[in-house]
């Protein structure tokens, strides 16, 4: 397996949104996460991809610390992840988080969904934090089904509703942990429709998917990871059609051609 | 009959010292048992040590000799001249609020983790989380076991009877000592423990069919 040397440079780039460095986790025995480097320019929409138990998702979720991490460093917006505490609520207040199995608040309506973050931690007033809401399920296209509870709604609506309750919050960045993976195949493009808008918008995306039409057209950076190391990093089209390292190529050969 | 009739006063004090005496201490069990729970899954480990501390302390102590401390030995140290019937409510509550505080961690164990990430990932705090989105979820799982929890603290209530506090068991105890037959007395007592527990058990269950919560 020829290794391709990506990027060791530990300092942040100065407009790095997101910037893990030497980041590296274990669950027991397994090494998830080994020396994990990369920074995330604002704006920037970083895709990441590679097989099953590669640790992207792992990844994912060590940037708003729902993992935490043994050793390295990672900074938002320049300031390190604090401990569990109020500060790293703040923080995460500011990272939106979308998950594969949508987590919609199942004891609350739609409209709730929205606006409870908006109420309890942004401390907005009522009115507000609703037009806001119903604004913003109007833009991912279930400004209709406000009243309904989750359990009423198809995957791709509920999808949908759980990027609405992350932008409701103004984030800065927003993770996407597979958002795809649970979906039936006719609402997965429901959702990418969604996300390649906010991709357009500018808004700052971390996305873990399998999706490769989606790394394709909306990423700025493909990040393929393998075996809790990130082996190759490079704009999406020279990634797909040159992919440098036999541990991609061998992995895109398996999922485009079949 | 006679006997309900002629000391009509005497059963009706000790019904309501009963109802009082389950309703005073379910209400401090209720209160104290979600706390523990709260305490007992926080991140924060000596909250969570003394949440497991307060559950295998009293939980494991027997009621009987938890009511001696409380009776003998807490009025000594806090408390001096507390009434026999806040003594009681005390004992009972704490007692019952291990039991209940069980039943809700397992309550909480039923939601699933999603839920608590999508929270916190929001930025809402642990407590701010326990209490908007797990434990109104958690709500219906543990309703079954609640209304079991209730039905045993009633007639628990009973040994209460044994240290000054007027309720059903006194009232048994009072009558038998002035010589009636004691099978009429229990069956008036145990009528009396019935309407209590059963209404019990139709409250939980109309609770149970108001709070269902679909996925």
């Amino acid at each position: 397996m020829s290794e391709v040397p990506v990027t060791k440079d530990a300092t942040p780039v100065a407009d790095a949104l997101v910037a893990l460095s030497g980041v590296n986790k274990h669950f027991g025995a397994l090494h998830v996460l080994q020396d994990i480097n990369l920074n995330i320019a604002r704006g920037e929409v970083v895709v990441v991809i590679g097989p099953s138990g590669s640790g992207k998702s792992t990844l994912c979720r060590t940037i708003n610390r729902l993992e935490t991490i043994d050793s390295g460093t990672i900074t938002i917006d320049g300031k390190p992840l604090p401990q569990e505490g109020k500060e790293l609520a703040r923080l995460r207040a500011d990272v939106g988080m979308v998950f594969q199995s949508f987590n919609l608040f199942a004891h609350k309506t739609v409209l709730e969904n929205v606006m409870l973050g908006q109420l309890k931690v942004r401390k907005i007033d009522k009115k507000t934090a609703e037009e806001k809401a119903r604004t913003l399920l109007d833009r991912v296209g279930v400004g209709k089904q406000a009243d309904k509870y989750p359990a009423q709604m198809s995957g791709g609506q509920q999808q949908r509703v759980a990027i609405a309750r992350a932008l409701a919050m103004d984030p800065k960045a927003i993770l996407f942990d597979e958002p795809t993976s649970a979906l039936d195949p006719e609402m997965i493009n429901e959702v990418l429709d969604v996300m390649q808008q906010l991709a357009r918008d500018g808004m700052t995306m971390v996305v873990v998917t399998h999706e490769m039409g989606f790394a394709r057209s909306a990423a700025n950076r493909v990040v393929f990871m393998a075996d809790g190391r990130i082996v190759e990093e490079a704009e999406p089209e020279e990634f797909f059609n040159n992919p440098r390292s036999d541990r991609a190529k061998d992995f895109l050969s398996k999922i485009l051609h079949h | 009959m006679n006997l309900l009739f002629d000391y009509f006063p005497e059963f009706r004090d000790g019904f309501l010292g009963t109802l009082s005496l389950t309703a005073a201490s379910a209400a401090l069990a209720l209160i104290l048992g979600i706390i523990m729970a709260g305490f007992r899954v926080s991140p924060i480990p000596p909250l969570r040590a003394f949440g497991t501390a307060w559950v295998t302390l009293l939980r494991n102590t027997p009621l009987t000799l938890l009511f001696l401390i409380t009776f003998f030995v807490m009025p000594q140290i806090l408390f001096p001249g507390t009434s026999p019937y806040k003594l009681a409510v005390g004992a009972l509550g704490c007692y019952t609020s291990t039991f209940i505080c069980e039943a809700v961690r397992s309550g909480i164990g039923t939601v699933p983790i999603g839920q608590a990430e999508a929270a916190r990932s929001l930025g809402m705090t642990f407590f701010q989380t326990l209490r908007m989105i797990i434990l109104p979820q958690a709500t219906r799982t543990v309703i079954p076991p609640l209304s079991s929890i209730f039905i045993a603290l009633t007639k628990n209530s009973a040994i209460a009877g044994a240290f000054s506090v007027t309720e059903l068991f006194s009232v048994s105890k009072l009558l038998s000592d002035k010589g009636y037959p004691i099978g009429w007395i229990f069956l008036w007592i145990a009528v009396a423990y019935l309407v209590i527990t059963f209404s019990i058990s139709g409250l939980f269950r109309l609770l149970e069919r108001r709070m269902e919560v679909s996925r």
